[in-house]
């Protein structure tokens, strides 16, 4: 039997193993998954979780459940990855063999890269919501605030969805607006980007929005240190900002393992080719999801897209085929904006977001880079999408790479901008 | 894309002022783009910076990321913050003659 080992078993990782198990044949290879966590979240709910609009249980499924029959699945801890020697060693010693690895080993936070931050005020003044455990914190710190200034600042980049610091500001002046003391708090988001986004169009029309709705933007803000104690956070170039509560998006990083075992760059995101996820140091190694460096968004949009892609692309592979440069960075994302709206954007590694319709040109039903109801509706109705097509490896109906159809490149002139 | 230009020579620009084409650059136009963003005059310091993020993209293919600067060149951040004000990484790519750093949707 020839071996496939899949390191991790989130959003990316769930969705190549059921994939393989369609596309492989099973009487010829094996494919296993190793994951120390039980639960599988659904990271996408986080946003709601501060704002009461989703529980902790709601959010969290067996992973089991969601992977078939046929993958083995191993609950352990990856101790070391040796690709010289193709071996993957587990924290019970056991060691496996495979031919192909993919890792999907994801990026979380780490507060304790960013002096002050991850310290003794952390829970306290200083939250997150990267997690569900933090999301769940801030949940209580959310309903009890009484009025004074919330900062969210972004500590650098890449980082998991750079839309939801974003959200999380337009859902917060939703919430304080109907809970009558909007005049009370005031909204600052701190980012190291030099506007609300990186590219030009979407910084210019989310700038618009934030603006609209009172939340102020700090540009070029790349954190130095925390202080906990005076409550305030200081850049590198010396501006301070006050806060009452601190909403940070610490520096997101790599799992240790993808850096122990020389796979990493400076923040353990695994180099690899942008189109095929194919390692830069290895031809038996693909990344897939967050693990990677891929200069793209890291979302389960980005993952789910590059997964479709990935399965007969790797089966190719398999047969001593070539690979195939398939993968445009194609990513989706619904931005929620509160009062019931959202936004959604659609884009790829050449193409920045436009506004449009989307999947169908002229007809939509979803508003490209504007808000409307049917995008809020959508990102509701994406959970149900996310548990019971994607993570069954079942196909959507959408083409993985992006179109140019439905997007306006005389956006300008549809919306009488000078 | 739009042609632009800087000490002397014409070169593509992007919308942000980024050269389309490494190729194109010079030391001069380093020098010109530096001011454009409020430099006005490259050291020893800042050259350090610059030779090593062009280096960096010779083996990448892509500017390097704020992270990548100072693990690499031995810079630290807080220094690079006040050769280069504002964002570092940005500035840097865009006198280096590089793309703007990839990873920042």
């Amino acid at each position: 039997m020839k071996k496939i080992v899949i390191l991790g078993a989130g959003t990316a990782g769930t969705m190549v193993a059921n994939h393989l198990t369609h596309l492989m044949d099973l009487n010829e290879w094996q494919i296993t998954i190793v994951d120390e966590d039980p639960i599988h979240y659904y990271q996408a709910g986080y946003i709601f979780v501060p704002f009461g609009k989703a529980t902790e249980k709601q959010l969290m499924k067996q992973k089991k459940t969601y992977l078939s029959s046929k993958v083995r699945m191993l609950q352990t801890k990856i101790e070391l990855i040796q690709p010289e020697n193709n071996k993957v060693i587990l924290q019970d010693k056991t060691v496996l063999d495979y031919d192909f690895l993919v890792i999907a080993t994801g990026c979380d936070i780490y507060p304790e890269e960013t002096p002050g931050l991850g310290e003794h005020e952390w829970g306290k003044s200083i939250h997150s919501f990267y997690t569900l455990k933090t999301a769940v914190a801030l949940e209580e710190k959310i309903r009890n605030f009484q009025g004074g200034r919330i900062v969210v600042n972004v500590v650098e980049n890449p980082i998991k969805c750079p839309v939801a610091p974003m959200e999380f500001l337009m859902l917060s002046d939703a919430y304080f607006t109907q809970k009558g003391i909007r005049d009370c708090v005031e909204l600052i988001y701190a980012t190291p980007n030099s506007g609300a986004f990186t590219k030009p169009v979407a910084s210019k029309l989310i700038g618009d929005m934030l603006d609209r709705k009172n939340i102020k933007v700090e540009e070029d803000f790349y954190i130095e240190h925390a202080d906990p104690d005076a409550k305030k956070i200081i850049s590198y170039d010396e501006r301070e900002l006050e806060y009452d509560l601190l909403v940070s998006i610490p520096v997101n990083k790599g799992a240790d393992v993808v850096g122990k075992s020389g796979l990493g760059d400076e923040l353990n995101f695994s180099p690899v080719n942008k189109s095929t996820f194919l390692s830069d140091k290895f031809a038996n190694i693909f990344v897939l999801g967050d693990a990677a460096n891929a200069p793209t968004s890291k979302a389960g949009s980005v993952a789910h897209y590059a997964v479709d892609l990935f399965g007969e692309n790797f089966k190719r592979y398999t047969e001593g085929k070539e690979l195939e440069e398939k993968f445009d960075g194609h990513t989706n994302c619904f931005i929620e904006s509160g009062y019931g709206k959202g936004v959604l954007l659609d884009f790829n590694y050449e193409q920045e977001p436009l506004p449009g319709l989307f999947p169908v040109p002229g007809i939509g039903p979803f508003a490209l880079l504007q808000e409307s109801r049917l995008n809020h509706i959508g990102k509701l109705s994406f959970e149900w999408m996310y548990w019971n097509i994607l993570m069954r490896g079942r196909k959507v109906p959408l083409a993985p790479t992006m179109t140019m159809a439905g997007k306006w490149t005389d956006w300008e002139k549809r919306f009488n901008v000078a | 894309m739009a042609s632009k230009v800087l000490a002397g020579k014409t070169v593509e620009v992007n919308e942000e002022g980024f050269l389309v084409n490494p190729a194109d650059w010079t030391k001069e136009i380093a020098a010109e783009l530096a001011k454009e963003e409020g430099i006005a005059e490259l050291t020893e310091a800042h050259w350090k910076v610059i030779d090593f993020s062009r280096q960096s993209a010779g083996t990448t293919g892509a500017a390097p990321t704020l992270r990548g600067i100072t693990s690499g060149s031995g810079v630290s951040t807080k220094e690079l913050f006040s050769l280069f004000p504002k964002g570092p990484a940005k500035k840097v790519a865009k006198i280096a003659g590089l793309g703007k750093p990839e990873g920042c949707v």
